[in-house]
């Protein structure tokens, strides 16, 4: 492909997101006009309202994805270090059951939880919509930190333990520190995978948990483009956010490694 | 040197999969044989299945599913290697086209589909390019690439989303070969087109088939978009399933647990026969 047609293909894969920016800043924006006649920030007003919805989405949507990547960071840890850093019986199959959840629909799983989820008094809850994302956002934590344990080299940890560390202390001294770009790495990872829910959060939450997805939705499917517009610069923020920090932490070790 | 047993570290992932997710699969499939205790069904029954099977419009909805995700699967990863071939090659401003081409990565699905909605509708930004041009005077003489009967915007939202994804997994394979094999084989009299068809291709497509079968089962089992996008007839999978597990009917639920199984059983097997394929 020549430097022109991919900078025509990035084009285009951007071009879905442009319209968004003069709905979320129309006044009326009616066919056959390129650009509103009207500029306001009326769509603003509306969605940050109470009839709009959109801080309290915003606050439910960004505790749940916070609570799901710090939870799964937590239960993933000792896991990654077993399937990074050992060989043991059983692990493709361990390899399998981490995976499974990534490639199975989370309609199915969260429909498949429903009577569960009910007997636990967990529906409709903020709890049982965090315990629903663990599905997918789990995996992903698992199989990154694993990459990264893998990566890591074990005999500095056996070094401090020869020097007279505790097992405590030669994790936390010597490789907490050569993951921790790798941790945050995998906290915004789970993050973003939170964040982008919609059916698991559809299902678990039974119109009690209102999420930004959600949210967007309906403005969509009610015709308010001007609402949904809004909604959707602010859902876009957090990804463009970790791109952002992910490109300058890369574009930095690029330029020590040269 | 005494080490933590492996089991104990596996635990706590295991003591939250397991019973989550295995147990929505075997809870799930006893709702599909009527058995919801819940709500006072206690029995067990085929009729869900039977119903499920001999409706044609379970079949007209598997139809349009495997439409769906085969037509976003074969787009992306066409594009997707296209795009990386072309990355891979140095030339000004390479780097800021690559984070370009990586911003859709962390677009959720429903907001790449929501763009997909106010650029591809009828009265959408592209049909009011069209009548800048003068091509059409008016919102219905614009194709309907929205909530049309063969699902062109949830494919298009799809390839938005799963190009970047293809285009990078294909770098990095590229990345890890080098040019090297290309180059030998373009001084050994080799074309163009030849090094692409007998070395650079066969490099990529163990990448290029993880790439697309993941792309296909979540493009196959994935809800907000064909439920955004897609028409009311004939209606995705996934979609029919929540539209049986919404219905007033409490006799529908399990019905539509057994259509949500089978997009399951679909997705899955399909990643697992591709696989089982490259072994």
């Amino acid at each position: 492909m020549r430097p022109a047609l991919v900078w025509l293909a990035a084009a285009l894969l951007l071009l879905p997101l442009l319209p968004l920016i003069p709905w979320a800043f129309a006044r009326g924006w009616f066919f056959p006009d390129l650009l509103p006649s009207r500029w306001s920030l009326a769509a603003w007003d509306y969605a940050l309202s109470p009839a709009g919805g959109l801080l309290p989405a915003l606050g439910v949507t960004t505790l749940i994805a916070a609570l799901a990547a710090t939870v799964s960071l937590a239960l993933a840890l000792p896991a990654a270090r077993a399937l990074g850093q050992r060989s043991f019986p059983g692990k493709g199959a361990m390899m399998l059951l981490v995976l499974a959840p990534v490639l199975v629909p989370g309609l199915a799983v969260t429909m498949g939880l429903q009577g569960l989820m009910t007997r636990a008094e967990l529906t409709g809850t903020l709890a049982g919509v965090t315990l629903v994302h663990l599905i997918p956002v789990l995996p992903y934590a698992t199989l990154l930190l694993a990459a990264l344990f893998s990566g890591l080299d074990p005999d500095e940890e056996a070094q401090a333990r020869s020097l007279g560390a505790s097992p405590a202390a030669a994790f936390a001294r010597v490789t907490l520190p050569a993951l921790s770009p790798g941790l945050a790495a995998a906290w915004a990872l789970g993050f973003l995978v939170s964040w982008s829910q919609y059916a698991p959060t559809l299902v678990a939450g039974a119109g009690q948990v209102q999420t930004l997805p959600l949210l967007l939705f309906a403005f969509l499917s009610s015709g308010r483009h001007d609402i949904a517009g809004a909604i959707g610069l602010v859902y876009l923020v957090p990804g463009l956010l970790v791109l952002a920090l992910a490109s300058r932490t890369l574009g930095r070790g690029l330029g020590a490694s040269r | 040197m005494r080490r933590a047993p492996t089991l104990l570290l596996l635990a706590p992932v295991l003591l939250v999969l397991v019973p989550l997710f295995g147990g929505a699969l075997l809870f799930g499939a006893a709702r599909s044989l009527g058995h919801m205790p819940e709500i006072g069904m206690d029995g067990w029954s085929l009729a869900p299945w039977r119903e499920v099977l001999t409706d044609p419009q379970t079949w007209r909805a598997l139809a349009l599913s495997l439409w769906i995700a085969a037509a976003a699967t074969a787009l992306s990863l066409v594009a997707g290697t296209a795009l990386a071939l072309g990355l891979a090659r140095p030339f000004r401003g390479a780097g800021l086209a690559r984070l370009l081409v990586q911003v859709n990565l962390t677009v959720p699905h429903l907001l790449a589909g929501a763009g997909v909605l106010l650029l591809l509708s009828q009265s959408g930004l592209a049909a009011r390019g069209a009548a800048a041009f003068g091509w059409i005077d008016a919102p219905a003489e614009f194709p309907a690439l929205v909530w049309d009967r063969a699902a062109a915007g949830t494919i298009a939202a799809y390839v938005v989303k799963e190009v970047p994804f293809v285009t990078l997994l294909a770098l990095s394979t590229l990345a890890s070969l080098g040019p090297g094999p290309v180059e030998a084989a373009r001084t050994t009299g080799a074309s163009r087109w030849q090094a692409l068809r007998f070395v650079t291709l066969p490099a990529l497509a163990p990448t290029l088939s993880a790439a697309g079968a993941i792309t296909f089962a979540f493009a196959f089992g994935a809800y907000e978009l064909p439920a955004l996008l897609g028409a009311s007839h004939p209606l995705a999978l996934p979609v029919l399933a929540w539209q049986k597990e919404t219905a007033t009917s409490l006799t529908e639920r399990p019905e539509a647990m057994a259509l949500a199984l089978m997009t399951a059983a679909v997705a899955a097997g399909l990643v697992g026969l591709v696989a089982r394929a490259r072994r």
